[in-house]
Order: structure tokens, then sequence, then C-alpha cells
């Protein structure tokens, strides 16, 4: 079942759109997932196919052609690294060899504690930060330098 | 209208049209893959790129209107090349497999190939790599790399069929066509989108690598199962039928067959055929020459006629038997001069028989369907028992009309519903009642004293005003009646009730064929009330016990309406002669088995649910022995000395049966004469709700092994709402024991919200449930 938090959260979103176009909110629906749970199962994508009287497979079409949803636990918190151009420029192969050596985890792998998993990801529109990685979609960490990685991890850590 | 020239010819469209409409008026061929008539417009094949005078690049045909003056060239310089080159982008990842593809032969994208592709790849580096994924018993994705993503498939799902099973997963490169994580396509349409595949990922399970396309004949033929009537195209190796597909007629079945009519083909090849013609003797069944067998039934035939009269002897015939079967088998029953003759095997009220102003038929040709802005359907599973009338009331739904449903079970029809009466079975007539009494008072018509009089005391739900609001607004309103309501026990009422709120909104009113000779049956008069002889209907064969059966590929455990009362009358009678396609329970009770030929190895005709007669040849030799029915009943005529029954050709029996008959002179659904009646109380204990599960519905269905591993094919379970499940203390999943009549069946519980309080649903048509009683009526439930 979704969470009452979940359904609250999509009822909001449904205000936006007419009665009859409720799969409208499929997006945001499957963002509320992720946030509370991290990653979003099969189970969630059919629970919101019925919330949203829409098909299961449509639900997938969406969730698997957008690159930010983790259909799969990727960690409690996501490392999104770019490696589009103006990374790759500034480092960005350094930064995820860093994180490699340090975490021990690879694109699409998950630290064996649960707390870590990297992802790579495409360019984020903040080329001027680059080289830079996201935390759970959400937190752009831009500028990325060895010592700057182990301050983030360790604030991560302790959260 | 509106004029474009197309390679220098001159066509008048349409406004509103596009290119590859006008093309088509214009008999030019524009290649193209996502492009379907009957499908939305994707546009993301590309491959109708098409030169148009003053726009500066190649426009899709498909996608562009065709507006005044369009000067279209389609062979052009610029459109040549545009298609070569759409033709070598999508060759850069598709396989060349052709010689190893089950589709090669019959391809698109290998024709298409031909015409503009190149004769060497350009292209060396690695191919996309497709998975392949399980969706089920029907279709093979295992070459999903060969897919061009045209979308066809998902647009059939989501246009045609009503329900989107298969999706484009992924993006750009990583595309996929592929159903919700290993989830299966349940859809009773889905073969339909390996005809659209314009290459061969999607292909046909049960037909994969057993032959190439050329090595095929190709013979014409009509479905025999649902009223529909479906035109097929029955393709033929080695005198064997390897496949099934639809031929095109778009005032019937357009471009679709449902599974059933597609993949029942598999029964015809079955080891349970029936080879030899077969007589029990001494409790032993020992296959003898036809003539042996024929003489052994014409003489058993003759000494129960001598000695208890022709009156004891009764012939059933499945509705699927064809109209030369059907008229041939009454003509023998009335030689020998019984009238005891029927084809209405699930039916249970018979009372309107002989009071009925000509054969009960849909009430409109097929096509009108989709034109109809209301719809009033009572008592249908429709979807799963008329998938392509379903379909195109589907249509109708999309273009703006209004379904309404009284009924006992509340499946998903894949369409929106507008308005619904889910009630028990007792409560049907009295629901379309108030549907009356709330349309009569909306429209401020006065009804007739004794209906009056009935309705006055009724109190009208909300569902059922609803229902009335609907129809009243409606412009072309169509009432239809499905199989439950044709095999309820009060069905004469229902019509009649039906038929009123026809009337007052000046409706079509129609039956719902249940079978490909629904119709047909009644025109080869093959019920007892017709002709020169009467006799007893289907049930009061059963009810008074005969001496002797004639039984025409029937199945009495699985295709009567009471199983149990048919199997103590077949195993007491003194004969029982099966004619049958199947061996079959027949082994127990009966004395004679005769080895008959099914649909594709006879000619014959089957007049569907509209009325049409369609006759059709003999794909194949009959198999072995096996001999075509009306060939068996001709024989038999002969021996028992009826006249009339040299016929040389199937042909000249249906032009006997149908001389000087209009067929449209002969069919009506009003009845008259008929008392009005509306029981309110409904009875304490649970009410059967029957259906026939759509893959149990006829021999060869049943028989057809890929279909028989579907889902739809499940040994049936009792469905219970929560709140009677509660009370009866049971829990999905439990094990219980139902009981009707002097038989109880061991079945699973499982929790339905669709079948109304009072009620409980268990299938028929399967041998779990074969020992039960009527498909209607009380039924007890326990804990096993
Ligand atoms: S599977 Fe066939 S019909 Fe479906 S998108 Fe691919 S090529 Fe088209
Ligand atoms: S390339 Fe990394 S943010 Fe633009
Ligand atoms: S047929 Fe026109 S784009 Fe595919």
């Amino acid at each position: 079942m979704l969470s009452t938090h979940i359904q609250d959260q999509i009822n909001r979103e449904l205000k936006k759109y007419p009665l009859d176009q409720k799969q409208s909110a499929v997006m945001s629906a499957l963002r509320f997932v992720q946030d509370e749970k991290g990653w979003i199962s099969t189970e969630d994508m059919s629970e919101i196919a019925s919330y949203l009287g829409m098909p299961q497979m449509a639900v997938y079409e969406v969730a698997t052609f957008y690159h930010m949803y983790n259909l799969k636990p990727m960690g409690k918190s996501t490392l999104t690294v770019c490696t589009n151009l103006s990374c790759t420029l500034c480092g960005a192969e350094d930064t995820v060899a860093y994180l490699t050596a340090k975490l021990g985890i690879g694109f699409g792998e998950v630290t064996a504690d649960g707390k870590y998993g990297m992802r790579e990801g495409e360019c984020m529109g903040a080329c001027k930060d680059a080289p830079l990685m996201t935390i759970n979609n959400k937190r752009l960490c831009g500028k990325l330098t060895p010592e700057k990685i182990d301050q983030i991890l360790a604030e991560l850590d302790k959260s | 209208m509106i004029n474009i020239e197309i390679d220098g010819k001159l066509v008048e469209t349409a406004k509103g049209s596009t290119i590859m409409d006008a093309a088509h008026k214009a008999d030019v061929y524009i290649p193209h893959f996502c492009y379907h008539k009957k499908l939305s417009i994707a546009a993301n094949c590309r491959m109708c790129l098409v030169e148009v005078e003053k726009a500066p690049k190649p426009l899709p045909a498909c996608a562009t209107p065709a507006a005044e003056g369009m000067k279209v060239h389609t062979h052009s310089d610029m459109a040549v090349k545009a298609q070569k080159g759409i033709m070598e982008f999508l060759l850069i990842n598709h396989p060349l497999d052709c010689p190893i593809c089950d589709q090669g032969g019959e391809c698109q994208l290998q024709d298409l190939a031909v015409g503009y592709g190149g004769g060497a790849s350009r292209y060396n580096e690695e191919k996309r790599v497709i998975h392949p994924k399980e969706i089920g018993e029907l279709i093979s994705t295992h070459e999903m790399s060969r897919c061009i993503q045209c979308t066809r498939c998902v647009r059939f799902g989501q246009e045609i069929a009503g329900i989107m099973e298969l999706g484009m997963a992924n993006r750009s490169e990583h595309a996929e066509i592929m159903s919700f994580v290993n989830s299966s396509v349940d859809s009773e349409l889905s073969g339909n989108m390996i005809d659209l595949c314009p290459v061969g990922a999607l292909t046909s399970k049960p037909f994969r690598y057993k032959a190439r396309s050329w090595e095929l004949s190709r013979r014409k033929s009509v479905s025999s199962h649902d009223g529909l009537g479906s035109n097929l195209a029955v393709h033929v190796k080695d005198n064997k039928v390897v496949r099934v597909v639809p031929v095109e007629n778009d005032a019937i079945n357009e471009c679709w067959i449902s599974d059933k009519d597609r993949f029942s083909y598999e029964a015809l090849n079955s080891a349970e055929r029936l080879t030899r013609p077969m007589i029990k003797q001494g409790g032993n069944w020992i296959e003898v020459e036809w003539v042996a067998a024929l003489e052994y039934v014409a003489n058993g035939l003759r000494q129960i006629t001598q000695s208890a009269g022709a009156e004891n002897i009764a012939a059933l015939a499945t509705p699927h038997a064809t109209f030369e079967e059907l008229y041939l088998l009454q003509k023998l029953m009335r030689g020998i001069g019984s009238g005891n003759v029927d084809f209405r095997l699930r039916q249970s009220d018979f009372s309107a028989d002989g009071k009925q102003s000509g054969t009960p038929w849909l009430g409109m040709p097929v096509s009108e369907i989709n034109g109809c802005d209301r719809f009033l359907i009572a008592g249908s599973f429709l979807r799963k028992d008329h998938p392509l009338l379903a379909q195109r009331i589907r249509q109708a739904v999309k273009h703006g009309a209004q379904v309404s449903i009284v009924h006992s079970a509340a499946d998903d029809l894949l369409m929106p519903v507008a308005n619904q009466a889910i009630v028990t079975p007792a409560e049907l007539v009295s629901t379309l009642a108030q549907v009356l009494k709330a349309l009569a008072s909306t429209k401020q018509v006065k009804l007739s004293d004794e209906i009056q009089a009935l309705l006055v005391s009724l109190t009208v739900s909300d569902a059922a005003a609803k229902i009335a609001a609907s129809l009243a607004g409606g412009k072309q309103v169509a009432v239809l009646l499905g199989n439950f309501a044709q095999q309820h026990p009060q069905a004469v009422q229902i019509a009649s009730f039906a038929e009123q709120i026809a009337q007052l909104c000046g409706a079509k009113f129609g039956f719902l064929g249940e079978a490909a000779n629904s119709v047909g049956g009644y025109l080869a008069e093959a019920v007892p009330f017709a002709g020169s002889v009467h006799g007893m209907n289907a049930a009061e064969v059963l009810e008074n016990p005969r001496k002797a059966y004639l039984l025409l590929n029937v199945e009495p455990e699985l295709d009567m309406h009471n199983p149990q009362l048919a199997m103590k009358a077949m195993k007491d009678a003194d004969m029982v002669v099966c004619m049958s396609a199947f061996k079959h329970q027949g082994l127990e009770y009966a004395d004679v088995m005769l080895p008959i030929a099914p649909f594709t190895e006879t000619s014959g005709t089957f007049i569907n649910t509209a009325g049409i007669a369609q006759s059709f040849k003999g794909a194949v030799k009959p198999l072995a022995e096996a001999r075509p029915a009306w060939k068996v009943l001709r024989v038999l005529g002969n021996l028992l000395n009826v006249t009339g029954f040299d016929y040389d050709s199937s042909e000249a029996v249906r032009d006997e049966a149908l001389k000087g008959i209009t067929i449209s002179d002969k069919l009506g659904n009003l009845t008259s004469g008929v008392k009005f009646e509306v029981v309110t109380s409904s009875p304490a204990a649970l009410q059967r709700v029957t259906d026939v599960p759509i893959y149990f519905s006829d021999a060869l269905v049943r028989r057809a092994d890929s279909l028989q591993k579907t889902n739809d094919s499940a040994v049936p379970c009792v469905k219970l709402n929560n709140s009677e499940l509660q009370k009866l203390g049971l829990q999905a999943g439990d094990a219980i024991k139902v009981t009707q009549g002097n038989a109880s069946a061991q079945l699973t519980v499982q929790a339905d919200e669709g079948v109304p309080a009072g009620a409980v649903r268990i299938a028929a048509g399967h041998p779990a449930t074969a020992l039960l009683g009527a498909m209607f009526g009380t039924i007890t439930v326990e804990r096993a």
C-alpha cells in the first residue's frame, strides 16, 4: 500500500489536473515514492497505476524512461556523478575513481552496508560547478575534489 | 472534399484526411510500417516519407493532412532518397536473420528492404540485442531484437483491446517492447498483435517453426465459435491446419479475430480426435466399419420407434454445428416421427417458443454497433463471450457512447461503463422493470395497464434511474441481451422488459448470439416447435428421460444447462449415439461413437447473429475415418427410409433448407402473448451465477492446448464477495464444498467484489464443475 503520506502528496498533486487526466500525476507519484523509500518497487508501480487509474505498463514506461527513478535499492544516499562533457573535461573520471576506491562500488552498485549507491548521471545543466554529483537527486555538490568528497561523505555518515 | 495530386494522379479526398488516405484512394502505394488504418497515427517509423511540392523537406504521408492543390511525389528523387535513408536506419539494429525468422516470406520489412534497402550494410558496429521475455502461451517475443519500434502492438492494446499490456520501456537505444515486469499478455484479442507486427518480433507461439509461409495453402473459412462469424483464412500444410488468421470483412470482424478463433485450430490435430466409428459391445469399445456402425444406429432407432414410439428418441445438437448438419438432423428426426430436436443447450426458459415474431438475432447489422450512442447490455459476460462485439462497443464508447450494464457480475469490460446495476440473477427482471418505470416517467409515456399495474409498487433504485436517464438521452440506442440473459430461467421476462425499454427509447433490440449458428439453428428448424412434427425442447427431453439420444457434437456434462440432469438421462438411456469429433465422456455412457469432421474438414454454413449466412468449403480432408456430419446424416436418412435424403453436396442441403426464404424476413425479436411478471422477493440461499469461460465454451476450444494454458483457462474457483465470505466464515484460498442437487464439487474460494451479495459465481464448461446442476438456482457452499 502507498503510505498515507504519499497518498496525501498525490492527492495534492491531482488538484492541478482535470479529473479525467489523473495519469498526469504519475511522475510526481513516482517521485514521492522514491523520496520516501529510496527506490520504486514493482508493487509500488502497480499501486500507483491503480491509484491513478492507468495501466501498469504505462507507469512502467515512465519509470524506465527517466533516469532518476531508482528501480532497485540504491543505498540510503544515491550519489549520481555527472559524466557528460564539461564534467569529464574537469575530472569526472577522477571523482568516479576516488569514490570507487573509497566506497568499493562502481556505477549501479550499492555498498554492503546499504549506505551508498553510485549512479552515472547526465548533464545537470550546472556545468559551471563541474565536476559534480547529486545526492538523492536533491542536493548538488559541485567543484568536487578528494577533500570535498571526504567532507561530504563524513557529513552523510553522521546523518 | 479537397483535390490533391499524387504522382500525377488527381484524387478527391475528405477534408482532414491524410496524404496516406488519399494515396489509398488513388491506388498509389506508399511504403509504411507504423501506419495502420484501424490504429491511431504514431508517425514514428518515417518509412512513408514523400515529397510535397513547396515543402522544404520530405513529409510523412501518414501524418500530413492533405491540403487543396497539394502535389505529392512518392517516387521522386527526394522521396526515394528519404525512403532509402530510413530503410538504412531501420536495418542498422535489425538482425539480418531472415533465413531463420518465422516471419520470413511474409515480412513487411523484408519486402520493403528489397525495394528500398542497400545490397550490403555500411554498419559494422555491434547491433542492439534484447533479452527475450515471456509474455504467455500465445505470443513469442523471443526475437524482440527484430523490433523496429513502430508501436503498432502497443496502440492495438490501448485502442482496440482496451488494455495496454505491451508498452515501450526504457529510452532511445535501450527502448524495448515488453509487458509490465514479468506479467503475461491476457487480452482475448492478443493474437492480432502478431498480425500487426510488421517484422518477426512478435510471433505466434503455437505456429513457430511449423511451416514457412510459402509452403502453406490458404483456404477461406468462417469461425465456428461465437455468434459473430469471423472470416478466417485457414493455413494448411500437408493436409494439416497449422495456422488461422483473419480475413478482412469490415461488416463483420473488420481485420481482427479473437484468440479463440485464432488458436482453437490446435484441437484439430489433438490426440483426442475420434478417428474411427466405435460400438460398445459387452462393455468394451470396438472399432468397426462405418457401414456396421450406421446400421447399428439405424436398427437401434428403428427398434425403439417400434417398441416405444419415435417420441422416445431425442436429438441434441451443438449450436456450433453447421446449418446443413442442423437441418438434416431435424429432418431425420421428423422423418422418423419425432419432434424432439434442439440446439439451445444452455437455455432454460422456453416459454417464448412459438410466440416469437421470428428468429432471435442481433436486431441490427453488426457494423451499426459502432454508431450507437447509448447501450443497455443486460446479462452478458460481454468481453469474454463476444470479444469482437465488445471491441466495437469499445470504439463506440471512445466516440462518446454511454454503456449501461445490468448483470450479475461486474467484470472489467476494458471500457468506461457509465452506469451499472449488479444484482443477483433473481433480481434481473425487477431491475429491468425499474429501468422501464424510470424511463416511462422521464419520457412521460403511459405503459400498458398490465405493465403499469406491475410497476406501481416497484421502487426504482439509483442505478436503474441513472440507466434510464442515460438511455433517454440517446439518439441511437441499442438494448442487447447476452448469453447469461438468454440462459436465465426468466429469459423471456428479461427479454420482454428489455423490449419494452427498447420501444420507449426507439432503440434497436437484439440478442447477442452465443454460438456460430445460434441464428442458423432456428432457420434450420432444429427446434421442437417448428416444422411438421413438434416435440420436446432441450430441457424437457432431460426432465422426461428418453430412451435414445442422438448427440451431435454435444458433451452433455459441459454443454448443457443442467449437466447433472443431462448425465443422468444419458446414463439411463437405452441407446446414446455420439456424433463427435473427439473421444469424450461419451465413452462412459454412449453405445456408438461416430467420428464427425470439425468445421475445417467439411463444407457448411454458419448464419451469424446478424443473420448473415456464410458458407465455406472444407480446408482439409477429414482426418482418418472421420466424415462430415451431413454425409453421416444423409446415410442414416437413407437407412431409415426417410424420403428426400439424396443430396450430393452440402450446398444442395443448404439450398433446400433456404429455398424461398429471405433470411432477413425470418428474423424477429418480438414476443407476443407473454404475461409480464415481476418477482421482487429473492431466495434466502445463495444463488448461482454461472459463466462459461471463454476457453471452455465449445468442444474445439476445450482441446486447444495453448489456449488451455492461459490464465483464462484456470480451474474454476468459487467467487464470492467479501461480505458473503465473512458470513460463511471463509477466506480466499480456502478449499470448499459446493453442493447442488445430489452432487458436490471441491473447489477453492476466491474473493470477487464484482459478485453481488447473495450470489456465488461458479463457472460451467469445466470438468471441475461438471457434476453440478443447473446454471441458475440456489446452491450450498460450505467448508470442505
Ligand atoms: S514488436 Fe512489432 S508491432 Fe510491436 S513495436 Fe516492435 S515491430 Fe512494432
Ligand atoms: S556536463 Fe556535468 S553538469 Fe553539465
Ligand atoms: S508510416 Fe508514416 S511514419 Fe510510419
